[in-house]
């Protein structure tokens, strides 16, 4: 059998910040709200605690953020997402949830530089001097949906698989030598 | 002449040459200059033509303002029309071209326009329209075609590229003068993030030529300490080059950053449109002056006097030698003195107020210029240039009383505050007496989302003229906070400027003067064309800017669109505020498209959605068509193959040995919870409650009219979840309808939803041979026993993870594979490869479109339109007759939806074999109040059918059902008709005897 | 272009980043409902110049609904707040309130609309 691609290959860009497509990155959709059980179960799967309102909590190479009041994206290593929707069914077995792989529908990039946030500052109208660190953006990065936040000196940025050309293509363009924003 | 002063030009750099060109010819400017400025240095005063009359323009203003010297700047992608010498900074290289003007500049053939004058009054065009017809066919309309239009469009794609940003602050300032940057200095100090927008390259407004000293120090140096001072804040952003366009909802303002307009081709973006989000906006826009109108206030030469001052202070550059000033304020002195000061001569003065007692005045005659209190201008003498003027008494009918030579005339009829951005989102205006000028009202601001003002005004946009009523009114009150100032922090100030509403020169000009008035100088609007407006009964000043066009010009009326107003309300006998003034809209100056348009261009002009296979379908050759978003293989067309072939290929192998599809397009919504089930049949008219785990069901889905909205199969995957598949273009409007339902109307019911679409590829193995591939690729069970018609199984087959769907859209043995989508581009070519001696062949969209018709298989979209219902398709088996509700069951109980009258499906065959016209109607006898044939039915989808060798469709006919075997009529695209006999809609294997195999 | 708070993520969301969904607070009729309900259900809509209440989706967010009141002349924003109810709650109406004395709810305490 073949490995998993990620939507664009390992796709690259030099500007004035640095565009990396990454990925294949696990990931998985859990739903659900006010459950007894809800801390251990995302902390067995990812090891961080469940994030407050806007937040995304970072550990190591996993992590858990605030997709909105019911709903948490995880994320960790491609090959541990079977592992992790085991370990949330036995710990969240009988309370009303969902948690999906969605893995596969997702391409994520990495903007990284001193100027990376110029990149998105063209994208999102979102005010990204008032992202606190540790905050998870959903926004619309020109005319498609994307998730951001701030890891690592540089941001991670999430969209949808079918449209990672587009992205790239507007991170790019966004990018390009002489275009800061100073 | 107009020429460079040997000394002096605050803004230029005279170790810096540079060399342009104008109309062919090499001209030399410096570092600094705007093209309008090195053009009068070379003594280019003519530079263009009026757009109806061609009549000679010249360079009037020295701002944005500017309605005459508009030039083609640049050539091939990089050509752009209309571009104001007065704002385009000077660089090497740089070439322009006039504009208007066929086929020379100095000689114009449109100018014969000028003679007709009196046969193109206002409202021409529409007067012309009416009658006489013919004339206005064969006559007019190629004349104006070919004089119409002022620069040319580009033909070719535009090289540079642009973009946009977002940015947000607490406080944005717009304009750089003195009292934006005091509005600037003070907000900065409450901390907040500060925003300080200037449209020109320097800061200090008019500060620099027309005041010495600002706050005790002076002005040059006031000005660098300011800046420098914000410059060292981290929360304050200084962005010049960057004219405030447009004050929307709730603190929105766009804004037009020029980057780099003067260094084409250096790499950075030419234009960047900021969208800016503002806590509050202070506008700080200054005034811009009014022209006077006099006869011959037209001829190049005349220009206004702050225009005047600015050329010889700003650039060292004088337009003329000889220069008559003519004003009804003080301010215009200032353009006397300077002149002097440079050593030019000023013959006079002609004030039109009976008394020039201020500062100004008294210091022009103590410098030895003669000053003529009440004196008008009867007529500017000159063609392509002014040589002189003829005096008169402003207050008698134009009697000439001396002529004076000149070259030049410096104009001034006031000041108009740029009140545009304060009223561009609702700001209420009030007439000022004493300045003749709408002003804001500070009562009935914009406002903002909670209620409070969103726009304040400070500095001459609110009237204050002069620097000591700027300063008195202290702007820095109340500005320093984060939070929102006091109501009453701003002092009541006003200016110590008057200005008498002197309007037209001399005051009882006869119509021979008033028809050389202009008052547009771009669309050569003049006084009468105002004032026979009025008497033609034009009250409104809305009809009257469309009928004579005044302010309709690339400069919107910016120059003299209060002196037409003046001139309309008093051909009326109304208070210039009752006339009141035409709505400002966005944007202030013009934004080029290319920073509209920002980053959208090209590869990325719209998000296209690709499959995990797009790439594979491109080296196949597929012809793509765009489903939705998406871009989805129409056809793969062979060597010399036309579509059509290739489609009849596809066909035609995929019912006799095997067909690939890909499907990955196709929505998939997972549903879960303990209320699912409950929840998806109140969404479906079908019940899905039932479907027993590891089986699909076909499902329809209505909206509240009871109107068909989407399809697709539903599989029970456990106890308490079902993964809903929709139609490709589907999936993100039912997640969100889903979502809508369980968020808004059942947020009680325990339900879960995830749009897991873009998670699987899906592979569509469709044929006779379809098994045997799956076989080929070894893994799970695919047997007709271990996995029957509509059921779905998890397993492997060739290695990969895949969730198998026994389904048909086609009428063929029919598998539908999901796999993670990471590994779609391989399992493609796995099922290509292995298929290779079971005939595989990628089939398209056009392919299963004809294979589901000759099935008679529905396509949302084809056969539904917004106005059919389930029923009309003879979808009953798939509506529960148990159910109390369901989403739509109530909309399709009203009477008109459950009449049996209703036009309802049946399939077509033409008699004679042919393909009925997309989109034609079945005719019926009789014509209708409107003369048409009367009709009784359409076509929804209509297909050569490579199966039956003939044209076959679907559509629907009133009682279609009940009419098995009549003939009836489908019009054509020629006027004719066709003939077809009504028969059932499924055209091939009635009984399913292909796919249960 | 509209800047409204999404209660469910708090962010100041620009209207780009929402899409709107019309009147809010209207009650469902279904079978059984008689031809007068079922219309006034499926198409009359009140258009008023002033205090209107609409309902938002935060669909570049969140992806919730939310709804919001606010004046349709002067684009005020009252309040929003989550779309789980069925009349809208006493702050956000004692925040009209104090902007517009004068404005009176148009719904009785059941969230039946008066006779
Ligand atoms: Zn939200």
């Amino acid at each position: 059998m073949s490995d998993p691609v990620s939507a664009l290959g390992g796709a690259r860009f030099t500007g004035f910040a640095d565009i990396r497509e990454i990925g294949p990155v696990g990931m998985i959709t859990l739903r659900g709200k006010g459950l007894k059980a809800f801390d251990k179960a995302i902390k067995t799967a990812v090891g961080t605690k469940v994030p407050a309102q806007r937040r995304i909590e970072v550990a190591g190479d996993k992590a858990c953020g605030w997709m909105s009041p019911d709903e948490y994206l995880l994320v960790m290593p491609y090959a541990e997402v079977p592992k992790a929707l085991a370990a949330i069914a036995l710990a969240l077995a009988g309370q009303h949830h969902l948690a999906v792989d969605v893995s596969d529908a997702r391409a994520v990039f990495r903007v990284e530089g001193e100027k990376a946030a110029d990149v998105l500052r063209k994208l999102a109208p979102a005010d990204l001097d008032l992202m606190a660190p540790g905050e998870l953006r959903r926004t619309r990065a020109a005319q498609v949906a994307v998730a951001f936040w701030q890891q690592d000196g540089g941001f991670t940025v999430v969209c949808f698989r079918s449209v990672a050309g587009y992205v790239m293509g507007l991170l790019r363009h966004s990018a390009m030598q002489g275009s800061e924003l100073a | 002449m107009s020429t460079r002063l040997a000394k002096g030009g605050r803004l230029i750099d005279r170790t810096a040459a540079v060399e342009f060109t104008f109309n062919g010819k090499r001209l030399r400017g410096y570092q600094g200059d705007t093209l309008a400025s090195a053009l009068l240095a070379n003594d280019q005063m003519l530079v263009g033509r009026s757009f109806k009359y061609h009549r000679p323009r010249g360079i009037v203003a020295s701002g944005p303002e500017e309605p005459n010297a508009l030039v083609n700047l640049g050539s091939g992608a990089r050509l752009e029309p209309n571009q104001r010498t007065t704002v385009t900074e000077l660089f090497d290289g740089l070439e322009s071209t006039s504009q208007n003007h066929w086929p020379s500049l100095e000689f114009d053939v449109g100018v014969l326009n000028n003679y007709a004058a009196r046969f193109l009054p206002s409202g021409f065009y529409y007067k012309t329209f009416i009658h006489p017809r013919p004339f206005w066919k064969h006559v007019f309309e190629p004349i104006i075609r070919r004089s119409a239009g002022l620069g040319k469009a580009p033909t070719t794609g535009d090289a540079d590229r642009y973009e946009q940003a977002y940015a947000f602050c607490d406080v944005l300032i717009v304009g750089g003068g003195v009292a934006g940057l005091m509005a600037a200095r003070a907000a900065a100090k409450g901390g907040g993030r500060v925003i300080l927008l200037e449209q020109s390259p320097q800061l200090g407004g008019r500060s620099p030529v027309d005041e010495t000293e600002v706050e005790g120090k002076p002005v040059e140096a006031w000005l660098d300490a300011v800046e420098a001072g914000l410059r060292a804040m981290d929360n304050v952003t200084i962005r010049t080059r960057t004219t405030g366009a447009g004050v929307y909802d709730h603190g929105y303002v766009l804004a037009d950053e020029r980057v780099a307009d003067h260094t084409p081709g250096d790499g950075r973006p030419k234009h960047r449109l900021w969208r800016i989000r503002a806590g509050r906006i202070i506008t700080a826009t200054g005034a811009i002056e009014r022209p006077l109108s006099f006869a011959g206030n037209d001829i190049p030469g005349v220009m206004l006097a702050g225009a005047v001052r600015d050329f010889v202070a700003g650039y060292a550059v004088s337009p003329g030698d000889r220069t008559v000033v003519v004003t009804n304020n003080d301010s215009a002195y200032l353009t006397a003195l300077a002149l002097k000061a440079a050593g030019l001569d000023v013959p006079a003065v002609l004030d039109a107020r009976d008394d020039a007692t201020g500062a100004l005045p008294e210091t022009a005659r103590a410098a030895g210029i003669r000053v003529l209190t009440g004196r008008a201008i009867a007529k500017v003498k000159g063609g392509k240039r002014v040589t002189g003027v003829a005096i008169c008494a402003q207050a008698g009918e134009g009697a000439v009383l001396e002529e004076i030579d000149c070259d030049a005339v410096a104009m001034s009829g006031g000041w108009s505050p740029v009140v545009h951005l304060y009223s561009h989102c609702g700001g209420k205006l009030l007439w000022d007496e004493a300045i003749s000028a709408f002003v804001p009202d500070p009562s009935r601001p914009p406002l903002n989302h909670d209620g409070s003002a969103m726009v304040e005004v400070v500095g001459a946009a609110a009237g204050h003229l002069d620097l000591g009523s700027i300063l008195a009114a202290d702007v820095s009150a109340g500005v320093e906070t984060k939070g929102r100032r006091k109501e009453d922090a701003r002092k009541t100030v006003s200016t110590s400027v008057t200005i008498p509403p002197i309007w037209v020169m001399p005051q009882g000009a006869p119509i021979a003067m008033r028809s050389k008035m202009w008052l547009d100088y771009q669309n050569d609007v003049k006084v009468s064309d105002v004032q026979l407006a009025a008497r033609e009964g034009y009250q409104s000043v809305e009809h009257t800017k469309r009928y004579t066009t005044l302010g309709m010009a690339t400069d919107q009326g910016k120059l003299s669109n209060i002196n037409g107003l003046a001139v309309l309300a008093d051909a009326l006998g109304q208070e210039i505020p009752q006339v009141g003034t035409t709505t400002f809209r966005p944007p202030y100056t013009p934004v080029t498209i290319g920073a509209l348009a920002g980053e959208s261009r090209g590869e990325i002009f719209q998000p296209l959605r690709r499959t995990p296979m797009h790439e594979s379908h491109e080296k196949s050759g597929a012809y793509f068509e765009p489903v939705g978003l998406w871009r989805r293989p129409y056809c793969f067309p062979r060597a010399g193959e036309t579509h059509e072939q290739a489609v009849h290929r596809e066909v035609l192998n995929t019912r006799s040995n095997l067909g690939l599809l890909d499907a990955s397009t196709l929505g998939k919504i997972i549903v879960k919870g303990p209320d699912a089930g409950k929840f998806l049949d109140m969404l479906y008219t079908g019940v899905m409650s039932t479907l027993p785990v590891g089986k699909c069901r076909y499902g329809l889905m209505c909206n509240e009219q009871g109107f068909l909205s989407d399809d697709g199969v539903v599989a029970r995957i456990d106890e308490d979840t079902w993964l809903c598949h929709t139609t490709s273009g589907g999936a993100d409007r039912i997640h969100a309808w889903m979502e809508d339902w369980l968020q808004c109307e059942w947020w009680d019911w325990q339900v879960y939803t995830a749009n897991v679409t873009e998670q699987y590829a899906q592979v569509a193995v469709v044929g006779p041979n379809a098994r045997k591939l799956l076989q080929v690729l070894g893994g799970m069970d695919v047997s007709r026993e271990s996995l029957p018609f509509m059921q779905w199984a998890d397993g492997t087959l060739g290695g990969f993870p895949v969730r198998v769907y026994r389904i048909s859209f086609s009428g063929e043995l029919s598998y539908e594979i999901a796999i993670p989508a990471s590994r779609g581009a391989a399992f493609w070519a796995a099922c290509m490869e292995a298929g290779k001696a079971l005939g595989a062949m990628p089939y398209g969209t056009e392919a299963l479109h004809v294979m589901r018709a000759e099935k008679g298989f529905i396509m949302i979209g084809d056969e539904t339109d917004g106005t059919v219902i389930p029923q009309d398709l003879g979808l009953d088996w798939a509506i529960s007759k148990k159910k109390t509700d369901y989403l739509g069951k109530r909309g399709q109980e009203r009477s008109y939806l459950a009449s049996t009258d209703r036009w309802k499906l049946a399939g077509f065959e033409t008699l004679d074999g042919s393909v009925i016209p997309d989109g034609s109607y079945i005719v019926a006898d009789g014509t209708n109040g409107n003369g048409q044939r009367n009709t009784q039915g359409r076509v929804t989808s209509t297909y050569y059918s490579p199966t039956l060798r003939r044209g076959i469709a679907m559509g629907l006919l009133r009682h279609g059902p009940t009419r098995m075997g009549e003939v009836v009529e489908f019009n054509t695209v020629s006027g004719g008709t066709v003939k077809a006999r009504v028969r059932d809609a499924v055209f091939f294997d009635k009984d399913g005897e292909k796919q249960n195999v | 272009m509209l800047t409204l708070e999404c209660p469910y993520c708090g962010v100041m969301a620009d209207e780009t980043e929402l899409s709107p969904g019309y009147e809010a607070h209207l009650k469902r009729f279904g079978p059984g409902a008689s031809p007068e309900e079922f219309e006034a259900y499926m198409f009359a809509r009140k258009n008023p110049k002033g205090v209107h209440f609409e309902r938002w989706r935060h669909t570049y967010g969140c992806g919730k609904w939310f709804l919001a009141a606010r004046c349709t002349a002067t684009l005020e924003v009252f309040g929003t707040y989550p779309a789980q109810v069925s009349a809208p709650p006493a702050d956000i109406i004692a925040k009209i309130q104090a902007r517009r004395p004068n404005w009176q709810p148009d719904w009785q305490p059941d969230g039946k609309a008066p006779e």
